[in-house]
């Protein structure tokens, strides 16, 4: 999408995040990692209701560089975790959009989804709130941080080996 | 099953695949090693007011660990002396002056004790007050605080706390005294990461030294070539200094070294370890030096001991005040919590690199633990096989090894995986029928 920052809709911030939910689908990562911006996070609290992401244990809190790790380890030769590989889905309600400021060019959106995850006779649902802190950069929207929140955080968990 | 067939287990450096994958072999875990043993409990910090609580297990054991009015931890049996309802339902809170259990109201002072039974005249002469639910919640048979960590054993009597640790106990006081006032604070719940292995897998690999370039290659050896590919970018990403030393030859591992103490304990990182080369974090230094005197701080921060396993089923990482307990939750189920302290007194950054190896390296979402858990789960599966029924520990062993003696190794050596079974044989067989043999026999 390249559009003048200012003509960003409302209907372009809903399509942004069905869009990035289909590229970790469909395992387009190089697309997918295009989308965040250098000092983005992506943080999935630990903990219920958690404010900080730094001095707490998180299950996720990953820089540009961790991500990029995340998802070239994964087509690794000696990734055995991998052997077979993963995959995964994501059910979507529409977003709610709770911040909309064309002219600052920032969007946050808030997205209630269902997250599953198979590999061999495994299968995971996860129930999450996802929240997308997007930026206009140069007519195109950009990730400035995602945040997963699970709705069973507290849970024991198996492997969760690719990105709710 | 007696004490020699037990025995019979653990041939010097080859182990029978029965102790990972037999029901039986599971229940008399729970039966006699749990309870002969001194068990992780809890930290005092998740317990710091009269009346605060928190529930977990020792072996298959439910326990509550609770502050009582005058101060002191408690570990009782949670279950209601009654009719067996759990007392304490959530994983942690407070419950005031008492417990009051949810199905009969019976309660109990945080010590325990019986408190008050509605209609109480109903027991009156029927001996009630000679039955064991007269005395209420009942305690396990010993606690001890040691710094801050609270340990349990079962047992009514059975070894001490000090005999059972002996010196290993030195990596639990390098944690603490990294802390300027000298003592740790829980910092956030536990990773909870469930693995479909048995618990002894997962304790043995702590002090495994010759899997983390192989296993890891996937997670470690992409982190080093994204990072030469970028550059070698300056200050380096997080994830170069945390996961990118698993990378490290074996040359490295060996020279770490490791040290086996009596009692199945054991730590590597006898000379330097993994986490020796992290970043320098302000003004830490400095206020250690303000507790301890700068000959003391140093002497603290140049040991970086790796893992250190408490024997049964605990490893603590004094460097990064973290703590993994091993809960096993049957033959072929664990359950992994991972927690991290703060070093009272000293600088946040300190707890953000914990809580940062924590979620990079223990979490189920973790590229590190993925790694570990896919050979975990193969070996389960693996040693279902009849074709071959005993698992290899021999790497460096010699036969003439006492493990009633401290020793420190080659840091690749798997004394330590022998010294564990060492002293689950020892801690298995003694309260069981025919454990005198081997004694009278000697």
């Amino acid at each position: 999408m390249t559009v003048q920052e200012t003509q960003i809709t409302r209907e372009h911030v809903i399509d942004f995040v069905y869009d990035e939910a289909r590229m970790l689908d469909e395992g387009r990562y190089d697309e997918w990692l295009a989308l965040w911006l250098p000092e983005g996070h992506y943080w999935m609290p630990l903990d219920y209701r958690q404010t900080d992401p730094v001095h707490a244990t998180s299950l996720l809190y990953e820089d540009n560089f961790m991500l990029r790790l995340r998802v070239e380890r994964l087509n690794g030769q000696r990734t055995f975790s991998q052997k077979p590989k993963s995959r995964c889905h994501h059910v979507l309600q529409r977003p709610f959009i709770d911040v909309f400021e064309p002219g600052e060019g920032r969007f946050v959106t808030n997205t209630n989804m269902h997250y599953v995850e198979t590999r061999l006779d495994d299968q995971i649902l996860l129930a999450l709130t996802a929240t997308h802190d997007l930026r206009a950069v140069d007519g195109a929207l950009r990730i400035a941080g995602k945040k997963v929140e699970l709705l069973n955080c507290d849970a024991a968990f198996g492997n969760i080996q690719l990105l709710p | 099953m007696n004490a020699s067939d037990i025995r019979a287990l653990f041939r010097g450096a080859e182990v029978h695949r029965d102790v990972y994958t037999s029901p039986d072999i599971y229940r008399l875990e729970m039966r006699h090693l749990f309870t002969n043993t001194w068990v992780f409990v809890g930290h005092d910090s998740q317990t710091p007011k009269p009346g605060d609580y928190f529930t977990t297990r020792i072996g298959d054991q439910p326990v509550i660990q609770v502050r009582h009015s005058d101060g002191s931890i408690h570990v009782l049996y949670n279950r209601c002396p009654h009719k067996g309802t759990k007392i304490a339902i959530d994983r942690e809170g407070n419950t005031g002056k008492f417990f009051r259990c949810p199905y009969h109201a019976w309660s109990f002072k945080t010590d325990g004790c019986l408190l008050a039974i509605p209609l109480k005249k109903g027991y009156e002469d029927t001996g009630f007050e000679k039955t064991e639910a007269a005395r209420g919640l009942k305690p396990v048979g010993a606690v001890h605080v040691y710094r801050g960590f609270v340990f349990a054993r079962l047992a009514e009597t059975g070894i001490g706390f000090e005999e059972f640790f002996g010196d290993s106990l030195s990596s639990i006081d390098n944690m603490v005294d990294r802390a300027p006032e000298g003592r740790l604070e829980i910092s956030g719940p536990p990773l909870r990461y469930m693995h479909r292995c048995n618990w002894k897998m997962l304790v043995e690999n702590q002090t495994d030294t010759c899997h983390p370039m192989v296993a890891h290659e996937s997670s470690a050896g992409t982190a080093v070539r994204i990072f030469k590919e970028m550059g070698e970018p300056q200050p380096r990403p997080p994830a170069m200094q945390i996961i990118a030393p698993f990378m490290s030859p074996y040359e490295f591992f060996e020279k770490m070294g490791i040290r086996t103490w009596p009692n199945g304990h054991g730590h590597t990182g006898v000379t330097m370890s993994i986490h020796s080369a992290y970043d320098a974090i302000p003004g830490y230094f400095e206020a250690l030096c303000e507790a301890h005197g700068e000959e003391k701080a140093r002497a603290v921060m140049d040991e970086n001991r790796h893992n250190t396993v408490y024997f049964p089923n605990i490893m603590v990482k004094a460097p990064l005040q973290q703590l993994r307990n091993f809960i096993p939750l049957g033959p072929d189920r664990t359950l992994v919590e991972s927690y991290v302290y703060r070093l009272v007194g000293a600088p946040d950054e300190l707890v953000a690199l914990s809580a940062m190896y924590n979620r990079m390296i223990n979490a189920p979402t973790s590229i590190v633990g993925h790694d570990d858990l896919e050979m975990y789960e193969r070996a389960q599966e693996g040693l279902m096989s009849n074709g071959l029924e005993w698992v290899n520990v021999q790497r460096l062993w010699h036969e003439d090894e006492d493990y009633t003696q401290e020793a420190v190794e080659n840091g690749t050596t798997e004394r330590q995986m022998r010294n564990q079974f060492d002293a689950w044989v020892k801690f298995m067989t003694m309260s069981m029928e025919g454990a005198q043999t081997r004694v009278a026999a000697q």
